[in-house]
């Protein structure tokens, strides 16, 4: 077999040089990312002691900072626990099938435009993969990040997971569809479902090609819902129902423990720079700048300051409001959020018809 | 072997895989979940011959919404152990073991006999086939009346749903 794969046109065929930029790219947005998603927990704990008048992790290290270093360390060594009474390879495949699609998204977003490699002389995009269909594909990984959470609550034999589990997928089957319907007026506008090509789209006229300016009022509106159901999709606060920890101890992760715990935790965290980025994407120009046409490095430095904005939106929600009923929750999502962005879609459709 | 084939091969192995597990399993859940992985390599298999949209259409529709339907169905119903093990019917066997093997053999027949269309090579003249564009265009002008016949049935049946759910409880 190995002979075969490396046969003659495998070997003389393009890719090996393309293989190795893929190889580094990953390697280093994937290295990057796992080390931002740390220090993301770090942050959630500094600025939310911060609000509620506290200081938060501060004795691991200067000002805390080795304390996610700490963390892990921590989850490594804990005792893993698999329930007596649960189907132990659902237990055990769940957090792999909520983790894996979280980070595969990684793949498809872009983070700056080609700049070309100094003494290579080759041409290098700043994204791993260019697919035509990137927001769809990262709506199809979203969407099947879902199964690792019903099948936790499954899986774990436990009540209290199970409501967990059925409550969180049924929140994230419901705002999905706001979701989509909120962001079809930017595809309209950028006629294309390609990320690379929705964040050009936005060049120009110091932010005012932004999505979120655009055919005015229609970009504000689709913004906020985009933002709500966001919040919603990665099961956070005020929308942290699956884990409302006074109904359900901690709904579908009640019976985790150490690194299974903790890929669940990646997961969600994961799942929260892959929204912010979206937004980013959509409606804040992606990594798009001042300057960024003469400097293509300063792409993923914008890029990363807009997905800070909202990581820290995050926090912020969290640290200020108190959590929705569920009933309330999903009148939000079906009476008003999806109605909301079918009027909005309408909108966009009619100034694009008649004004542009 | 070309990289193609070999990631083929990969997924044609996941596919059948998958499809089998279907079969075999005694666990809905798992059965489902069989099914699922079969769709996901049958999604790649579209990518693979350069249908992007279709491919990332079919894990968002199949992988991603009907199939989150069976399992919230099957984890509600919760099947007990009984049901798990029904009466096995004999008789289905020696009808349903000679069906399949004609099956197979004429998807084999099929196979040697029928002329295959040369591969496709160069995958960037061929780029245009499964986009957005060309299946919109198409979506709305040569299959307009199936599109909007397609349309009227997914309505019928919503309202259908509607209606049974809403029904009165005598």
């Amino acid at each position: 077999m190995p002979l075969l794969l490396f046969s003659q046109p495998f070997m003389d065929s393009p890719l090996i040089p393309l293989i190795i930029e893929w190889s580094l790219k990953i390697f280093f947005i994937f290295g990057g990312l796992m080390t931002a998603l740390a220090y993301l927990t770090w942050f959630e704990r500094r600025v939310l002691a911060y609000i509620q008048m506290r200081l938060g992790p501060n004795r691991v290290g200067p000002a805390g900072l080795l304390q996610p270093l700490a963390d892990g360390i921590k989850f490594i060594f804990k005792e893993d626990i698999v329930p007596l009474d649960a189907d132990k390879f659902l237990y055990t495949l769940a957090p792999i099938m909520s983790l894996v699609p979280a980070l595969t998204c990684y793949v498809l977003l872009p983070f700056g435009d080609k700049f070309v490699m100094p003494g290579l002389n080759r041409e290098i995009p700043l994204h791993i993969t260019h697919v035509n269909v990137g927001v769809l594909a990262i709506f199809a990984l979203t969407g099947m990040g879902v199964y690792g959470i019903v099948l936790a609550g499954y899986a774990s034999n436990n009540k209290y997971s199970l409501m967990g589990g059925l409550r969180s997928s049924a929140q994230m089957v419901s705002y999905e569809l706001a979701m989509v319907m909120s962001i079809i007026g930017v595809l309209l506008q950028a006629g294309s479902l390609d990320l690379v090509e929705i964040c050009k789209h936005q060049a120009g006229w110091f932010g005012m090609q932004w999505h979120l300016f655009t055919y005015p009022p229609t970009g504000i509106i689709g913004f906020f819902i985009f933002l709500i159901a966001m919040v919603a999709e990665t099961n956070r606060v005020p929308f942290d129902l699956p884990e409302a920890e006074t109904e359900l101890v901690a709904g579908f992760h009640t019976e985790y423990s150490s690194m299974k715990f903790a890929m669940f935790f990646i997961a969600e965290y994961a799942n929260m720079v892959t929204a912010s980025a979206m937004a980013t994407i959509l409606f804040l120009g992606g990594w798009m700048g001042p300057f960024v046409d003469q400097f293509p490095l300063l792409g993923p430095v914008y890029f990363t300051a807009k997905v800070g904005f909202f990581l820290f939106l995050y926090v912020w929600l969290r640290g200020t409001l108190p959590r929705y009923r569920y009933d309330q929750l999903m009148n939000l999502g079906w009476k008003f959020l999806l109605p909301l962005s079918l009027v909005n879609l309408v909108l966009t459709a009619t100034i694009a018809l008649f004004f542009m | 072997m070309t990289i193609q084939q070999i990631v083929f091969i990969v997924f044609a192995l996941i596919i059948t895989a998958g499809g089998v597990g279907v079969l075999v399993q005694r666990n809905p859940l798992y059965s489902a979940f069989s099914l699922i992985l079969s769709f996901i390599g049958l999604a790649a298999m579209y990518i693979l011959m350069g249908a992007q949209f279709l491919g990332v259409i079919q894990i968002v529709v199949y992988a991603g919404a009907i199939m989150v339907l069976f399992v919230f169905v099957i984890m509600l119903l919760n099947v007990r152990d009984d049901e798990l093990h029904p009466d096995r019917h004999k008789y289905l066997l020696y009808i349903g073991v000679p069906l399949g093997l004609g099956l197979i053999a004429e998807v084999f027949y099929v196979v040697t006999r029928v002329q295959i269309a040369p591969a496709i090579t160069d995958m960037h003249a061929t780029g245009t086939v499964g986009t957005v564009e060309r299946i919109g265009v198409g979506l709305l002008t040569e299959y307009l009346l199936p599109f909007e016949a397609t349309s009227v049935l997914i309505l019928m049946a919503v309202i259908g749903a509607m209606h049974l759910a809403k029904r009165e409880k005598e």
